[in-house]
């Protein structure tokens, strides 16, 4: 920065596109709720007053339409994978999910006839969070290793 | 039966029925305390009339209704529960009443007690047991396009592929299931 350095006046800062979108990107993560089962608990204890994830800009909306990150939260049934999808479908880009808990994961402990081992088969899942359920801590951890990864992404230069 | 001994009002309630159905065959049991009668199929209607309204018995709520398989008893594999329940008496008795397995069907008690329909439809959902007279008979729980009674005891525990049926999903966008497809023999 030596060269540009006190070129400019006082409040610029310079940076690259790139930084710039994903700065504000991963600075308001806008969750649908997606809550399934025990592990939707956990996640409304994360968005309340305790934890708080809206200081992270993570802010829960009931609608898909305004949201740009699913947190699945929870056992999802075959019966439900279809809904499931077509929220995803509804969520304009981009878009980010994150498979919240075992059973999300990998379907848990309900290796049974209706449930789905894996949320990533019926949409792309971004960052997978281990616990059954996952304390408020992991679901943080999750939002922020979610954060680093929307940092790398580039968008001018492939 | 003869070993059964029956408290006061579990009397009354047996003799008003004896009283109202004099040809009624039953047999009674009890589990846990709480006195079961077992009855004829085509009887579950009419004793369940008689129990809601005899003095004695007053069973105004049907607590439950529920259904058993019995894998490998032929000529009874399933049987229907009925939990009843009278809120101004504070008694309970169960109705038991066996299915075959070639006549799959029972009557249905939604004109008696209109908290049925809904417990009617888990059972034929659930045991695939005909409701006769229901006048809503749709799966309540599993989907509309599902195949087979997933509580039957024959049916496989991880399901018959089903749940693997993602076409819903975009072609493109589809994975291969990560645990092995279950064949339906192994349960």
């Amino acid at each position: 920065m030596g060269l540009i350095e006190h070129q400019f006046e006082d409040n610029f800062i310079t940076g690259t596109v790139d930084g710039l979108i994903n700065w504000a990107r991963k600075s308001s993560l806008w969750p649908v709720t997606f809550g399934l089962a025990c592990c939707a608990i956990e996640m409304m204890t994360t968005g309340s007053a305790h934890y708080d994830l809206d200081r992270m800009g993570v802010i829960f909306r009931a609608s898909p339409r305004q949201s740009d990150l699913m947190i699945v939260a929870g056992t999802l049934t075959w019966k439900m994978a279809s809904v499931l999808r077509r929220v995803y479908d509804q969520m304009p880009e981009p878009k980010y999910v994150i498979s919240m808990g075992s059973c999300a994961s990998c379907g848990g402990i309900f290796d049974t006839y209706s449930v789905v081992q894996g949320v990533d088969q019926v949409v792309p899942v971004d960052v997978y969070i281990p616990g059954c359920p996952p304390r408020p801590e992991a679901l943080m951890y999750g939002i922020v290793k979610l954060q680093e990864k929307i940092e790398k992404q580039k968008y001018i230069r492939k | 039966m003869a070993d059964i001994t029956l408290k006061q009002n579990e009397q009354a309630i047996v003799d008003g029925l004896k009283e109202r159905l004099p040809d009624l065959a039953y047999a009674l049991e009890r589990s846990c305390g709480q006195l079961a009668l077992v009855v004829d199929r085509k009887d579950v209607v009419a004793v369940c009339a008689a129990l809601k309204e005899l003095p004695a018995a007053k069973f105004d709520y049907l607590a439950d209704l529920c259904g058993v398989d019995y894998l490998g008893r032929r000529d009874a594999r399933y049987q229907v529960v009925y939990n009843l329940y009278s809120i101004p008496l504070n008694h309970r008795l169960r109705i038991k009443t066996n299915v075959s397995e070639d006549d799959c069907t029972v009557e249905s008690v939604n004109g008696l007690w209109k908290t049925a329909n809904w417990h009617e439809r888990e059972l034929y959902d659930m045991f695939g047991i005909e409701v006769v007279g229901h006048p809503d008979l749709r799966r309540i729980l599993m989907p509309d396009n599902w195949e087979g009674h997933p509580l039957r005891k024959d049916y496989p525990l991880k399901g018959k592929g089903q749940r693997e049926d993602f076409s819903f999903v975009p072609e493109n966008e589809r994975r291969p299931a990560r645990k092995p497809v279950i064949k339906s023999e192994e349960w």
